[in-house]
């Protein structure tokens, strides 16, 4: 597996934090949607946004990413209050829906993607190669987006996060509709990616995924019940599965 | 150069949509064409009575190219005009032909008075001006598909660049690409410009191919420069797409995007001149000066109708430059609800 340099490091934060959420709490209209966050990230770290359906995991990744702004609370990326134009380059941003023009073929969308970009026309056309090995899709690339499948488009929509090299990686779901094989190598690239300095951010709700992550937070109802590594996480819950534990938080949390 | 890609992107788009890109140029070329055939029809023969017209009078109008019927009454044939089997008569007076239209139907009338112009013209040696015509209904001011033409030939390019345009961008914000767009390094305004100018582009293509073709093929009344004609339907064009745009920020499918036909853009086609702005009540008046395609359709209409220089449009594209430029203000200002820097 090809590993991905990254260009231009920016400062860290004197704890070495990349990502640091402060108390954050969204509101859409009278529902809260994440009530009190705080996190913090460490650079060429994975970490895993674990919660169900409707928790607040895509919110609060937006967050992150600086589409959206918190109600109340502070996001941090390198030091730097979010939103912030200058962060904009450093951050790759998978959403949860693949955002692709379905019909134009997988090159140009990656061409076009690839120019807001400043980079030379041969950096465009290696970083466009590059990232369509990583996804398996080299032999796909002309093809019309409308006829990919979706697992396809999940893919280029990975491809296109990681074009630009980015230094932190914000993947809302992104190996939704892969099969088993190609999820493994998706995520030797992340380790890879993660070898080389990169950070990484995924949200998923599927159990297996999470374990692969370095650290976890688990998030349900807007609130982070509990945050830590895999073992960490089943340690402190006295279980020896993830989702046992993750119960357990749960059901601590209302208990409470 | 961000803004190139995305114009670039824009018109791959285009290229790749033939069913949208045809629905710009050829749906307004249809829709002008339909009106034309059902207004323009200048081969009417008029159906005219003659009351008690002296016969050394009567033997000098070329009386070719209408219907003639002979009365001696002018009563029968006032009740003939009524009744709709005549479209008008005419008497004579102390040598001052004089006619009276039934009046209700702007394409006859003025067929009828082409030919009392050409009738009369053997007789006098030059075409009078003086006619002396009586409306029954209606009045001499509801003219022809000439008088209205620039009015619909401005409409149909903007309701169909305003759909497009609005259409697109709404798609951009609902497949989640503006998302994307907007975690990227691309500026709100470069978005912005690069939608107008990506659109505008295509609009140039769509505004010459349709003036010309309502101009040259259908005829279209054109005392004026055509240039001009491209210049106001370009400057329409861009008022319309950047509307287009901004509107679709209060859309979430395209159905609601349709919804914006009968309040913004029928609106616009009822008060901008293609009625008598004269006769229309002063509560609702004020609407027209609001919308683009009233400055539009005048400045075409001084162009293509009475044949006026730049003098008389600049005034007018201008206005419609700043309703632009309004347009894209206010885009960038709700693009911030996306991201706010
Ligand atoms: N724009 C919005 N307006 C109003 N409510 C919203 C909006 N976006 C999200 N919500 C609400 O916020 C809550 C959290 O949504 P979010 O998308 O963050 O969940 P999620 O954890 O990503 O779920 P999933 O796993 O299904 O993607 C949901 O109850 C949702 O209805
Ligand atoms: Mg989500």
């Amino acid at each position: 597996m090809k590993i991905l340099l990254v260009r231009g490091v920016k400062k860290l934060d004197k704890n070495g934090k990349v990502i640091s959420v402060k108390g954050v709490y969204k509101n859409y209209g009278k529902q809260t949607v994440l009530e009190g966050i705080d996190l913090d990230v460490t650079k060429g770290e994975i970490f895993g946004l674990l919660g169900p359906s409707g928790a607040g995991k895509t919110t609060l990744v937006k967050q992150l990413v600086g589409l959206e702004e918190a109600s109340s609370g502070e996001v941090f990326l390198f030091d730097e209050k979010q939103p912030s134009l200058s962060l904009i380059e450093q951050i790759g941003y998978m959403a949860q829906s693949d955002a692709l023009y379905t019909e134009l073929s997988a090159r140009e969308n990656l061409e076009f993607f690839v120019s807001l970009y400043n980079l030379t026309k041969q950096e465009r056309k290696e970083r466009i190669k590059a990232v369509m090995k990583v996804v398996d899709l080299e032999d796909a690339m002309d093809k019309i987006v409308a006829k990919y499948s979706g697992g396809m488009k999940r893919r280029l929509s990975l491809a296109i996060a990681m074009l630009h090299e980015p230094q932190i990686l914000i993947l809302d779901e992104p190996t939704v509709g892969m099969d088993p094989i190609l999820r493994k190598s998706i995520w030797e690239s992340f380790n890879a990616l993660k070898e080389s300095g990169v950070t990484i951010i995924v949200t998923t709700h599927v159990m297996d995924e999470a374990e692969k992550c370095d650290r976890l937070g688990m998030i349900r109802n807007g609130k982070l019940i509990a945050i830590g590594s895999v073992d960490e996480l089943k340690e402190t819950a006295g279980v020896d599965n993830l989702e046992l534990a993750f119960l357990k938080f749960g059901g601590e949390q209302h208990a409470s | 150069m961000r803004v190139k890609a995305l114009v670039i992107r824009i018109l791959k788009q285009f290229k790749r949509d033939k069913r949208t890109m045809a629905l710009l140029i050829l749906a307004p070329i249809l829709v002008l064409s339909m009106l034309y055939l059902v207004f323009g029809d200048d081969d009417y023969s008029p159906r005219i009575g003659l009351v008690d017209i002296p016969e050394e009078i009567a033997d000098q109008i070329d009386l070719s190219e209408a219907e003639i019927t002979y009365y001696d009454e002018e009563s029968s044939a006032y009740q003939d005009v009524e009744e709709q089997n005549l479209d008008a008569y005419l008497t004579i007076e102390a040598n001052q032909p004089s006619i009276t239209l039934e009046g209700s139907d702007p394409v006859i009338n003025s067929a009828v008075l082409n030919w009392m112009q050409e009738a009369f013209e053997p007789l006098t040696g030059q075409s009078s001006s003086q006619l002396d015509a009586t409306f029954i209904h209606g009045n001499e001011d509801m003219r022809h598909f000439d008088y209205f033409g620039p009015v619909l030939l401005g409409f149909f390019i903007f309701f169909f660049v305003f759909l497009i345009s609005g259409v697109s961008f709404l798609r951009e914000r609902t497949r989640g690409t503006l998302e994307r767009l907007l975690s990227s390094p691309l500026r709100k305004w470069e978005i912005v410009m690069g939608y107008v100018i990506g659109f505008g582009l295509f609009t140039i293509i769509q505004a010459t191919i349709i003036s010309t073709y309502s101009i040259f093929v259908l005829g279209m009344m054109m005392e004026g420069t055509y240039i001009y004609v491209l210049l106001i339907t370009l400057f329409l064009s861009f008022s319309a797409l950047t509307l287009g745009i901004l509107l679709s920020s209060f859309a979430h499918n395209e159905l609601q995007m349709i919804q914006f036909i009968p309040i913004v853009i029928v609106p616009q086609l009822f008060f901008s001149g293609l009625f008598n702005l004269e006769t229309i009540s002063g509560w609702v008046s004020w609407i027209g000066p609001l919308t683009p395609l009233y400055y539009a359709a005048d400045a075409l209409r001084n162009v293509m109708v009475r044949g006026l220089g730049f003098e008389h449009i600049y005034i007018q594209l201008l206005v419609l430059l700043s309703f632009s430029v309004v347009f894209v203000v206010m885009n960038i200002i709700v693009l911030r609800q996306h991201r706010r820097v």
